[in-house]
């Protein structure tokens, strides 16, 4: 085999062709002729290697991972005299920016199983040859050249793939019911709304490995008979836009959109569509309605999507996730798929688990870990040494688990069964510091301002919700007040249109179904257990500590500590706005929070 | 860029996609770096280098990278040549003609033994 020592990889992305691309890859091969380098060193053409709008046209040369950039003919002479005759990068040309290293994504740990992930932070996005070399559209070209649409969706059926989006329905039957609907034009959306807050899953694999979605899509297409898709992507995602867009570019140069893909009479196109910013546009019909143009609010179902969806056609709506996953089901096959998880929930998922434990950030696990191997394995315990109180699974519409949950299996019915849900991936975990009546109060604080209001249970009832919990996190509520809180609930869930409002009682159902005392000490002892709630709590000075050092005095934004040099100090407690300032200040650990 | 059209298209771009990975991710065994300053090249450092590469092709080697630096600053001992395996410290060659870069490849990266007569003492 013929031994190059160096390697030279040409960025002929359509950009930087337009800006010469070929005419620096005649000049380069020219010079290494003339210099007789031509036998030691090779040139390769490749897809993008950065921005071109930035550094094309643009070459790395390898095994020195030089990257060059905003290169014109004229500079090549030079270049390769320098770099390949005499082995000097030459500073002048090199790339200014580099690229950041990745904080958000570590190495796999311990009992997690990369599928979703497995090419994020590994692969450059704006490469699609990266993604082919790793295995990506091979999927693809396997379904379209010897596989029915109808084996797509059998294979997908066996494979036990659920909707990732939070309400778990199995994927292929979705797909076989909008098939079935005799109606074209069909459509395809992805949901990459993505609205829960600290949940992040579906923009870092739209950012660091769009194709792997655009893929699934197509596949998706195929089997539903669908001539175009659209991605609704919040606005709040600038880098998921541009690359999904950079890779729906590169799918139609290389053949995967567009008409006759491999071939065949299949042609299907995408488009994204830049989302409204509201959470509720995450639910399905308020989605389409966006897409379309109209407000995005949603509407009674029946019809579903599958069979009145965008434009009043047949669409199949689903999660990025979800999407993603299809063709390593079709690689490796169902089998491969379903020996993951539990009877009902097959594969893995992915998490983004915030709050207060060691490891924050993404991980993609198997269905069927427990709670326990998900909080102290994979996120290695509670922050600071404290003690474990709750998670909350399924985002602001989900509910919180105790102790007693942790060896429920992660699962679908499991966690519905316990009063949560699996929602799309948003865990937040709890140390025993946590005010669960406030947590309550910042859920229901979320969902009230996203209500669109459209329907009357939800809109005013999310509001008398949230008035309350105020109430009583000001120490003003009263036993009847609770007894209300559950009757509101129970009526907002009920008759609510949508999701959101059917939903939004749960934080509160939850945390009182299994922290009622809390609520209790808030109304009858006017006490806050955690010391969380302003309204209940005090800060004093311990006189037998304070060496009278002013330091708190001097912090204290409301000058509501008074005390001579060398003297025990006071808090008025009418002055004071329970900042708690003064306690992180105080050298001498002299002041601390009372609850009451 | 053509558009793909069947399973041999893809295969195709895909064996120059994994090629292309390859050499980005090469993590070579050996690493063998050229003194290619003006003293070097006048030395006959591209002969030097040049032997390198023919006996890695022939013998067919996947681990070994071999680069050019500038001047190592040693003048009167060019071509000068440093060979670093794996994480050991490298070790420093002068005077490598193509006969001694032979040497050097069969003994030292080929079997582990440092050709002591042309080191560099650091
Ligand atoms: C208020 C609300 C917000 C939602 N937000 C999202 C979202 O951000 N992403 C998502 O995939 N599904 C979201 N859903 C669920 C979608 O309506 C829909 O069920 C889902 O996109 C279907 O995809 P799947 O079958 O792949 O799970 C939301 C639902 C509601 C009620
Ligand atoms: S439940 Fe809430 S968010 Fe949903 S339609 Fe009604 S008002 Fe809008
Ligand atoms: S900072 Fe602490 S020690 Fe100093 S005066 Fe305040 S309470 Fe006393
Ligand atoms: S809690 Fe804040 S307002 Fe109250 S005394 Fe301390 S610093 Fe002042």
């Amino acid at each position: 085999m013929k031994f190059f020592r160096s390697h030279v990889l040409v960025s002929v992305d359509p950009q930087c062709l337009e800006m010469g691309a070929h005419e620096i890859v005649d000049a380069l091969n020219d010079e290494l002729v003339s210099w007789g380098l031509i036998d030691e060193i090779q040139v390769l053409e490749t897809s993008r290697l950065g921005d071109p709008t930035r550094f094309g046209p643009d070459l790395v040369v390898y095994p020195e991972n030089v990257h060059y950039a905003n290169l014109s003919v004229d500079d090549i002479p030079y270049l390769v005299e320098e770099q390949f005759l005499k082995g000097r990068v030459v500073e002048k040309f090199v790339a200014k920016e580099t690229i950041v290293t990745d904080d958000e994504l570590g190495a796999p740990k311990a009992k997690e199983v990369r599928i979703v992930l497995r090419n994020c932070g590994k692969i450059d996005p704006h490469n699609i040859e990266e993604y082919i070399a790793e295995d990506g559209y091979q999927a693809l070209a396997n379904a379209l050249t010897s596989m029915t649409p109808e084996q797509v969706i059998d294979e997908v059926m066996r494979s036990g793939l659920r909707g990732r989006g939070g309400a778990g329905f199995p994927a292929a039957r979705k797909w076989q019911l909008c098939r079935q609907v005799p109606d074209n034009p069909k459509y395809l959306t992805c949901n990459a709304d993505e609205g829960d807050p600290g949940a992040f899953m579906n923009r870092r694999v739209l950012e660091s490995d769009p194709h792997s979605v655009v893929e699934g899509m197509i596949l998706a297409a195929y089997a539903i008979g669908a001539s175009m898709g659209y991605v609704y992507c919040r606005a709040e995602y600038p880098i998921a836009v541009a690359n999904l867009n950079v890779a729906i570019e590169q799918a139609r140069e290389f053949g995967f959109l567009g008409n006759n893909i491999f071939g065949t009479d299949f042609s299907f196109d995408l488009e994204v569509r830049m989302g409204a910013g509201a959470f509720v546009c995450g639910e399905e019909t308020a989605l389409i309605a966006s897409i379309e143009g109209r407000r995005g609010e949603p509407r009674p179902r029946p019809p579903f999507p599958a069979v009145k969806g965008v434009w009043g056609k047949p669409t199949n709506n689903n999660n990025v996730e979800t999407y993603a996953v299809v063709p390593q089901i079709l690689l490796h096959g169902a089998d491969w798929y379903s020996a993951m998880g539990t009877e009902k929930s097959k594969g893995t998922k992915t998490f983004a688990i915030a709050g207060d434990v060691v490891n924050t950030g993404l991980i993609e696990v198997p269905f069927g870990l427990s709670l326990r191997d998900v909080i102290f394995d994979v996120g290695g315990g509670i922050k600071d040494g404290k003690k474990f109180k709750a998670i909350q699974t399924g985002g602001p519409m989900g509910g919180c688990l105790v102790e007693e949950h942790l060896d429920l299996p992660l699962d679908y019915e499991a966690l519905t069964a316990a009063g949560s849900m699996m929602g799309s991936g948003g865990l937040i975990i709890m140390d025993d510091e946590t005010c669960m009546v406030d947590i309550a109060r910042f859920f229901m604080e979320f969902t009230q301002e996203e209500s669109c209001g459209k329907c009357t249970p939800c809109r005013v009832g999310t509001r008398r919700i949230l008035d309350i919990l105020e109430k009583i996190c000001n120490g003003k509520g009263t036993l009847a007040d609770i007894d209300r809180l559950e009757m509101l609930c129970e009526e907002v869930a009920k008759n609510s249109l949508c999701g959101l409002g059917q939903g939004a009682p749960n934080p509160v159902v939850s945390t009182l179904k299994h922290f009622r005392e809390e609520y209790i000490a808030h109304v009858v002892e006017k006490r806050c257990p955690a010391k969380v709630c302003r309204a209940l709590i005090r800060y004093e000075i311990t006189a037998s500590t304070c060496t009278g050092c002013t330091v708190c005095a001097r912090n204290c934004p409301v000058e509501a500590i008074s005390g001579e040099r060398r003297q025990v100090h006071t808090i008025d407690a009418k002055t004071c706005i329970r900042c708690g300032i003064c306690a992180q200040v105080c050298n001498f650990n002299a002041i601390s929070v009372e609850s009451g | 860029m053509p558009a793909i059209k069947s399973l041999e298209d893809l295969k195709k771009i895909r064996e120059a996609a994994l090629q292309k990975r390859d050499i980005k991710t090469t993590n070579a065994r050996v690493q063998i770096v050229i003194g290619m300053g003006t003293p070097g090249i006048a030395a006959g450092a591209r002969d030097t280098l040049k032997e390198f590469l023919s006996i890695i092709e022939e013998q067919g080697l996947t681990d070994v990278t071999v680069r050019q630096t500038g001047n190592f600053g040693l003048d009167s001992m060019e071509p000068v040549v440093q060979v670093i395996i794996e994480d050991n410290a490298p070790v420093t060659y002068g005077k490598v003609t193509p006969y001694a870069a032979r040497q050097i490849m069969e003994q030292h990266i080929l079997n582990g033994a440092v050709l002591q007569a042309h080191v560099i003492p650091s």
